[in-house]
């Protein structure tokens, strides 16, 4: 098989790579650009471990190829905090021990990420609906689901 | 050990806080490097071929072809991992189980591995390994593996604990007994009787990483691995005894760990990857998928259970047996002795007797899942005891506590309670506004209780005060659920600093002493027990370097609030020393200050926890929806309220995932047929509601601060506690977990007639 | 004297005796006079032994001290998750 070369955007940055035809999106941030924070768990889509922005629409980089990146824009945990600063929802997964083991962590800030562009003021049925393509194991998805209403809330300009 | 580790400690400035955790940022930008996210120089990749047939004689394995594929480094079988073990039937099940040396024994039973420059090379690699394989009878179910007809997975497997021993071989390994007083005189008193069988399916972990090491071994005998796992001296001392290195020549790093629940407390592939990296020459990383994790790693006991509980009128239990019937996967273990034991653990019983037999199926190796053996057997008798309940006309919650084991009640399993927890979690149950909330159609409430032993274990920490006083703590248990932070907490209540001020990370195995894993809840009791000796340690020290600083005698100073205090008027004019002032003066006062402590933490104490919870079921679709759940469960004392909480719900949903939906489904062939999170499905967020907790503290009297572990218990009684509430919304008793849509429309079905 | 109770495991290794009286201070004299009078226990004692004393289960302190009037019983060593 030949590389295929790729120009995309990620995080803001033009970035350009080879990657096999075969190769998933998610295996080339890891293994390619060092963007390892975008995790595996599954390969089949269905634990969004792996979840990305592309062209603003969350997707499982697992189910992405990285022939597919070309042109598009990608957004991945690495670029979420503005420099030192935390996004909202980074710091307040913390705050709310939103996260024991932490593996399913950058999926789920991804995911709530685009949820709160979309839909800021979202109810609790929404917040469980959007992130139920992200397993935690740990948690039972209590203070996640906490840790996402209260940033709404401080995003949204609402004391808590 | 010179350590007092009795209860003292009433007052707390840290602990029961709520403080960031340690690794918080790290975990929310990614950077926290997991199993997986660690590259070595010339590092290979490994892949393993697995046995597609359930039960199969290796006639033969030829890796000629696969060796020759451009790019592959090493091709390993069992020949490559000889057999060590000495006798060890423990540690043998574990090398059969990392590289099948006869036979295959279950679906996905690993019979070689390959290394190779890339995954394309290692992929195509796999495909031309040629194993002849002679395909044997096999059996998955555990009462078809029990029946006298079944195939055998092993000729050398006589059934222990039988007088007299059996002159055939079969697929029971072990009978063990347990209990006390007359049960057969104890139905006779009995008024009501409730006598039914119940099966459990088998279930996985489910972390949410899979497993995952970098191996690296050196030619001069020296060896590095880089894993996933809940013990990484554990791990080393596995891979030491099979591959026959020295334990000191290899160092065993602990990854941040995503998820282990019991599934990453021994190894699974770590001993193929160093095999691979010997004959290498090279590193060779080796990430299981996903389905290799479901097919080859990790599951709970799949079960059978037979209950029989009599109660007279007025609501005292006479009498309670039950048979356990566990598979553990094709090896020999005691997973049915742990059911044995805790099944009627929260209950006083003056007659009570639990067989359990071990039976091996051709099934993955079973490994420990968070209370491993108690929540099937809490199904089983907690289930009865609810259907008793009703029998006689009584409440749940007051026929348990009339029946509540107490301080001084022999336990099931043998032993007398000191002061124990169920009764409060049954009060505390019994008073919560959940049991008396309103219920609509169709919904049910349950409740049930669960016990889990809870152990401590081998432990060490290393406690280093910095020249700026902040402090380093190391220890060597992993941390899988906020155990830094806890430590962290411990670390400054006693030695009277702030949180912020001390830093807590895992050790690896080159550069702190022995560990046991972080499993039984021990993580925070025990090496917080070393924690407080480690800073005891310490505090004699900056005790000593004070009286120099000072030019007064150690016995004149004590310590407070952080301080070294000169005693008594004759030193009035003497400034209390913080940490602060002497860490600054330490080079001067006889070099760095630290403290050490190598200690068992035993005294644990057993565990208790109560459960409601309120299900809606659809009678239409048979599915079923949890509407309310409550966690009550003595913690002894929180030392960081959140993830104590964490864990109860963490362990609620598992629970309620095993419950309604998690099961290995097999097929006639002996496969696995869902090895995925598709078809194996576990609760996701939209399936749940908030889940409350009630954390109780009845101080444990074997810890300095009355702590107890908290991660295990929570998982006990949900099975039951779902069940009854779907009994009570559907109005039929469900005796088989998962219960799945399918199986309430049938039960459903069976009750109309 | 000290009254310990076997698991049943352990019963055929001890010449069928559920319950043994040993004179002994510690977790460790206890286990050693029981090693010496059934050397067939020796095996699980080395490595599957855990012991309940007064409900508080050692699995690894053999210094704890035994009352005279102690509860002694010897269970296996438990697994965790």
């Amino acid at each position: 098989m030949t590389a295929i070369a790729v120009s995309t955007t990620i995080n803001g940055d033009d970035v350009e790579y080879l990657c096999q035809p075969d190769e998933t999106l998610l295996d080339v941030l890891r293994n390619r650009l060092g963007l390892m924070g975008t995790k595996e768990g599954c390969g089949t889509g269905d634990c969004g471990a792996c979840s990305t922005i592309m062209d603003g629409r969350v997707v499982c980089s697992c189910l992405v190829l990285g022939a597919e990146a070309q042109g598009r824009s990608i957004e991945t945990i690495e670029g979420m905090a503005q420099g030192a600063e935390l996004h909202p929802l980074q710091r307040k997964f913390i705050e709310h021990a939103a996260l024991q083991c932490g593996i399913c962590t950058p999926g789920f800030l991804i995911a709530a990420k685009a949820l709160l562009e979309e839909k800021p003021d979202p109810t609790e049925e929404e917040i469980r609906f959007w992130l139920a393509g992200n397993l935690c194991r740990c948690t039972g998805y209590d203070k996640i689901v906490r840790a996402v209403q209260d940033a709404a809330r401080e995003m949204r300009g609402e004391a808590a | 050990m010179s350590f007092d580790a009795t209860h003292q400690k009433e007052q707390f400035k840290s602990v029961g806080t709520r403080p960031l955790r340690p690794d918080g940022v790290d975990k929310v930008t990614g950077r926290a490097r997991y199993g997986a996210d660690f590259n070595m120089p010339g590092q290979l990749v490994a892949r393993v071929l697995r046995s597609p047939h359930a039960h199969a004689r290796i006639v033969k394995i030829d890796t000629t072809r696969a060796e020759a594929v451009k790019g592959v480094k090493a091709v390993v079988t069992a020949d490559d991992l000889p057999d060590l073990t000495n006798g060890d039937a423990a540690l043998f099940a574990i090398l059969d189980n990392c590289m099948a040396r006869t036979k295959a024994l279950y679906d996905g039973h690993a019979v070689a591995a390959v290394a190779a420059i890339d995954e394309k090379a290692a992929k195509q690699a796999l495909k031309l390994i040629d194993v002849e394989y002679e395909v044997l009878p096999h059996v998955v179910d555990v009462d078809a593996a029990m029946a006298p007809d079944a195939p055998v997975l092993n000729d050398a497997i006589f059934t222990e604990g039988v007088t007299p021993k059996p002159d055939t071989a079969s697929n029971v390994a072990n009978r063990s007994e347990f209990g006390h007083g007359d049960v057969e005189a104890g139905f006779e008193a009995a008024d009501f009787i409730v006598e039914r069988s119940y099966k459990t399916g088998q279930t996985h972990q489910g972390y949410i990483e899979p497993h995952a090491c970098v191996a690296s071994c050196n030619p001069d005998g020296t060896a590095e691995l880089w894993v996933c796992t809940q013990g990484h001296f554990v791990y080393r001392q596995n891979c030491a005894d099979l591959l026959g290195l020295e334990v000191s020549k290899l160092r065993v790093t602990s990854s941040e760990i995503g998820g282990g629940f019991g599934g990453k407390t021994h190894v699974w592939a770590e001993p193929v990857a160093l095999a691979l990296s010997r004959k290498a020459g090279r590193p060779v990383k080796l990430v299981m998928s996903r389905e290799e994790v479901f097919r080859a790693s990790g599951p709970t006991s799949a079960t059978s259970i037979d209950v029989k509980i009599g109660a007279r009128k007025d609501g005292r239990i006479t009498a309670a047996t039950a048979t356990l019937r566990y598979t553990s996967g094709p090896y020999p273990d005691m997973w049915a002795e742990l059911g044995a034991m805790t099944s009627f653990a929260c209950y006083d019983l003056e007659n009570v007797k639990t067989v359990g037999f071990e039976v091996v199926v051709n099934r993955p190796k079973v490994a420990a899942y968070r209370a491993p053996s108690a929540p099937m057997a809490a199904f089983a008798v907690e289930s009865a005891v609810d259907e008793l309940a009703h029998k006689i006309g009584m409440d749940a919650v007051a026929f348990r506590i009339k029946n509540a084991a107490k301080e001084g009640t022999k336990s099931s399993y043998g032993p007398v309670y000191g002061p124990i927890g169920i009764g409060p979690t049954l009060e505390a149950a019994k008073a919560h506004p959940h049991m008396s909330a309103p219920l609509r159609e169709n919904q049910g409430r349950g409740m049930a209780c669960g016990f889990w032993f809870n152990f401590g274990g081998q432990t060490c920490t290393d406690l280093n005060i910095n020249a700026d006083g902040t402090v380093t703590l190391a220890v060597g248990t992993v941390d899988v659920g906020g155990s830094r932070a806890s430590l962290s907490l411990i670390a400054a209540e006693e030695l009277g600093i702030e949180y912020q001020d001390v830093k807590a990370v895992v050790a690896d195995t080159a550069t702190l002493g022995y560990n046991d894993m972080t499993d039984g809840s021990r993580g925070t009791f025990s090496s917080s027990m070393a924690t407080i000796s480690a800073a005891r340690n310490a505090v004699e020290i900056m005790r000593q370097r004070a009286a120099l600083m000072w030019d007064i005698p150690v016995e004149d100073i004590y310590w407070e609030d952080g301080h070294a205090k000169a005693a008594g008027s004759k030193y009035g004019n003497l400034a209390p020393l913080s940490v602060k002032d002497i860490a600054a003066e330490s080079g001067n006062t006889g070099g760095p200050i630290a403290g050490h402590s190598e200690l068992v933490a035993d005294g644990a104490g057993v565990s208790f926890a109560t459960h409601i919870c309120d299900v809606e079921v659809d009678p239409e679709t048979g599915s079923t929806r949890i509407v309310r759940y409550t966690v009550i469960q003595d913690a002894g004392k929180a030392v960081h309220p959140s993830y104590v909480e964490g864990q109860y719900q963490g362990g609620a949903a598992q629970g309620i995932g095993w419950a309604l939906n998690e099961e290995y489904i097999y097929g006639d062939d002996g496969r696995l047929q869902n090895p995925g999170f598709l078809d194996y499905r576990i609760p996701v967020c939209s399936d749940l509601p908030m889940i409350d907790t009630q954390i109780l503290e009845i101080p444990n009297p074997n810890h300095p601060y009355g702590v107890r572990g908290v991660g295990e218990t929570s998982i006990v009684p949900p099975l039951a506690a779902i069940a009854n509430a779907v009994s009570n919304a559907a109005g039929v008793r469900m005796s088989h977990i998962p219960m799945s849509p399918p199986r309430i429309l049938a039960a459903l079905k069976d009750a109309k007639g | 004297m000290v009254q310990v109770t076997l698991w049943g495991g352990l019963v055929p290794l001890a010449d069928n005796q559920k319950t043994i009286s040993v004179e002994a201070g510690t977790i460790r004299e206890l286990l050693r006079k029981l090693e010496d009078r059934y050397p067939a226990l020796s095996g699980p004692i080395k490595n599957q032994v855990a012991v309940v004393v007064d409900g508080v289960i050692y699995r690894n302190d053999w210094s704890q001290p035994l009352a005279e009037d102690a509860e002694v019983f010897l269970m296996r060593r438990l697994a965790g998750g």
